[in-house]
């Protein structure tokens, strides 16, 4: 839902990043207001994920220009717990595995530490398992999955409703969802899409980063964006996936290499 | 972005590394036949002990170094240490008003207050100060119950006919080189008697603080408990900061009879050495249960933080038909600790069972290594034993050894040995922070995961103790 007057949440400027000294993105802009849904497409290794890592806060990688704000706050500043706390969200493409802690207990300490930032009372272990089964039912997951450890064990389809579910109880102002769909079998992706359809409201905002437009078959974007070489090459509406779809990513080589010939060379 | 690094976590400053000044007895270092009848007349001993601590004197000078753990570390010269130094106030005081004041604040500020108003409301504790044992608190309500828990030194004057028939006789003099020094010298320790049929109504605890630079501690404890009785015991240990190393050579015996029961725990937190590995406790240890009655049960639960060198194998000889012994250990090693640590279950009788669950953390430049033992002997038709040792790398730099020994003379033993190894990852802490878990909470959650298995077997009280211990102990070492 595009309101022109909505608040802007995330403010991207010219932001360059690198991992191990090798530039990434290389000047990233990009706007994001309140009640939007937004998709990053773009081939691998085009610096998709670089941009959700960055903006989560991973410390493998280094900004080295621009400047990122969060309802005007510098949100660069700031540690990832912190980003997290404020509402920032990023749902991971391959959530790891953290054996012998227990799920509950981690969505609870995850879900406190939320509550404690917005100046919420905090869940004792029965109150916050009343929250937890009713937002199970957003992903439609197993209560048995919140007796066992952090994404232990969990086929693919489980831990991205893991990832749901934790988006479900941490209630974030903007959602960033790493190739989400990515290794989800038609059944789990329209469960998933489902659930970040329910939780997309006027006052959040979603940033989908994914290949495919099987995805935005189920959640519509206001915008689309393509992304190359580490920055947003062409912007549009959601036509842009489905043109995408037909046409390849074959124009978007022709557009860099008259932009930045180098660039394809090392690609 | 100041994401501090598991490093940083992880060399937190040691909390106990004060000394408390205060005038001591010493004797003149080294180690002799005078200086080991000197100990016994100072001790006012029975003759059956200056004989016991004679033989055991002699006996090690025939022995050597065991030098088999993985552990390195340059000869210990033990003509170089004072084998006893006891805080000059002399003669146990009757009542704690009369124990020296600093003595009962060092205490105090190592969270183990000893004053009638103050102490643990259900813990009993022996508080031992380099070679003395200064006071125990609780003595008259256990005694109520038929329950003996004084010094060892004590127990010797008063209980002598228990002490002789029960010390050596599960760790003998000469097992080991350690266990053979420590009977030369020991000086003191805790002494705990459950007489038949007897639950033990609170906790038991000794807590060991070695104070003086150049001064070894020689502890023994000797734990009986009778037919049907039962007890839990906890030991802590803690030093100070020295840039030199301090011999720790303790020797624990246990002795459980038909249907009784034993749990014994240990928090040790003796200084570790500095960051760059100078200083620190070299602790070496004997401790070993004999289940000698059918249906009695062993349970060893440690915590291990501390030391510069750990060589420690709390054991279980199962004697008793249906016996049964438990070993759960963490053992955390950061900077430049070793610990070489795990146990041995020797299934004598039929039916015994063994568990061991042993859990290492490596953090930092350190070496890390389960050692363990199952031994099945022929008579112990089917015996069972259990085993799982996990061992956890923090860092690139940390070494992890696990070394099992598997013996079986019983065809219908049933011995299973389960090991896993695995490494707290930069995404892994990523993925708590980036859900608004704190780093170091993240580092927490992760280890007392880690650990939990072992954790749940500690006593209530110190379980949560345990957790923060390790939490402290890891600041600033992942990452």
């Amino acid at each position: 839902m595009i309101r022109p007057d909505a608040p802007l949440l995330l403010d991207i400027r010219d932001l360059h990043a690198s991992v191990d000294e090798q530039p990434i993105l290389k000047g990233v802009n990009l706007a994001i207001r309140a009640g939007e849904i937004h998709a990053v497409m773009g081939r691998n290794g085009s610096g998709k994920s670089t941009l959700s890592k960055v903006l989560a806060g991973h410390p493998a990688y280094t900004v080295t220009a621009g400047s990122v704000h969060y309802r005007g706050a510098d949100l660069l500043e700031l540690d990832p717990e912190q980003r997290a706390r404020i509402g920032l969200f990023l749902g991971f493409q391959y959530p790891v595995e953290i054996p012998g802690v227990s799920n509950l207990e981690f969505l609870r300490v995850a879900t406190n530490s939320r509550r404690a930032e917005r100046g919420d009372e905090e869940l004792d272990t029965f109150a916050f398992e009343d929250l937890v089964h009713e937002r199970l039912k957003v992903v439609q997951m197993d209560p048995a999955f919140l007796e066992r450890s952090v994404n232990e064990g969990f086929s693919g389809g489980e831990k991205k409703r893991n990832e749901i579910l934790q988006m479900a109880l941490l209630e974030p102002l903007v959602a960033i969802l790493d190739e989400t769909d990515s290794g989800l079998d038609i059944d789990a992706l329209r469960i998933v899409a489902d659930g970040v359809n329910q939780l997309a409201g006027p006052d959040n905002a979603t940033l989908l980063i994914t290949h495919y437009q099987r995805l935005l078959d189920l959640i519509t974007p206001d915008y689309v964006h393509v992304m190359a070489a580490g920055r947003i090459l062409r912007t549009g509406g959601k036509e842009l996936a489905l043109e995408l779809e037909r046409t390849g990513y074959d124009w978007v080589d022709q557009e860099l290499a008259r932009l930045e010939p180098e660039t394809v060379e090392v690609a | 972005m100041s994401t501090a690094t598991v490093g940083d976590l992880v060399s937190q400053p040691y909390k106990h590394g004060f000394v408390t000044d205060i005038e001591t007895e010493k004797i003149a270092k080294g180690l002799s036949e005078d200086v080991v009848r000197l100990i016994s007349s100072k001790k006012d001993e029975p003759d059956f002990l200056l004989q016991f601590r004679l033989r055991a004197y002699r006996q090690w000078l025939q022995m050597a170094a065991p030098d088999w753990a993985a552990l390195g570390h340059p000869p210990i010269d033990y003509q170089n240490i004072i084998y006893y130094a006891a805080p000059k106030q002399q003669e146990k005081k009757a009542s704690l008003d009369e124990v020296d004041p600093k003595l009962l604040e060092t205490f105090d500020k190592l969270g183990i207050p000893l004053s009638e108003q103050k102490r643990l409301s259900n813990v009993a504790v022996d508080a031992v100060f380099d070679s003395v044992s200064i006071a125990t608190t609780y003595k008259e309500k256990l005694a109520e119950h038929g329950v003996i828990f004084c010094s060892i030194s004590e127990a010797v004057k008063e209980h002598p006919e228990l002490i002789e028939a029960y010390l050596g006789t599960v760790v003998p003099s000469n097992d080991n080189y350690f266990s053979a020094l420590n009977s030369a010298v020991f000086s003191d320790g805790s002494f705990v008697f459950i007489p038949k049929g007897v639950e033990c109504p609170m906790e038991l605890s000794t807590y060991f603080r070695i104070n003086s630079a150049d001064t070894g501690q020689f502890e023994r404890t000797l734990i009986v408990a009778e037919e049907g009785a039962s007890v839990s015991y906890l030991e802590g240990c803690t030093a100070p900061m020295f840039d030199t190393n301090q011999l720790h050579a303790a020797v624990v015996e246990l002795v459980v009879l038909d249907d009784a029961s034993i749990k014994y725990s240990t928090v040790q937190n003796w200084y570790a050495g500095d960051e760059n590995g100078v200083g620190g406790i070299y602790n070496f240890v004997t401790k070993r249960g004999q289940c000698r009655g059918a249906r009695s049960r062993i349970s060893w639960t440690q915590v291990e933080t501390g030391s510069a060198i750990t060589w420690k194998y709390p054991s279980c000889v199962l004697q008793g038909a249906d016996s049964v012994g438990e070993f759960y250990s963490v053992a955390l090693t950061n900077n430049h600790q070793q610990a070489d640590t795990g146990t041995k279950m020797i299934h004598v009788g039929p039916r015994t069972r063994s568990t061991i669950v042993s859990k290492g953390i490596s953090a930092g430049q350190s070496s890390n290594s389960y050692r363990g033992l199952v031994q099945i002997g022929p008579k112990a038709v089917g015996a069972k034993n259990y085993s799982q040792c996990d061992s956890m790398l923090i860092g690139d730099q940390a070494a992890a050894n696990t070394y099992p020994y598997i013996r079986s003379q019983q065809p219908d033993a049933v011995v299973e040995h389960e090991a896993s190894t695995c490494r707290i990852s930069v995404d892994q802490l990523f993925y708590l922070q980036s859900r608004g878990i704190g780093f170091e909470e993240a580092v927490s959650m992760m280890v007392s995961g880690f650990c939990r298995d072992v954790f749940n077997q500690l006593p209530m009280e110190f379980a949560a103790e345990a957790d923060k211990l390790l939490a402290l102990k890891l600041e600033g070492s992942v990452g």
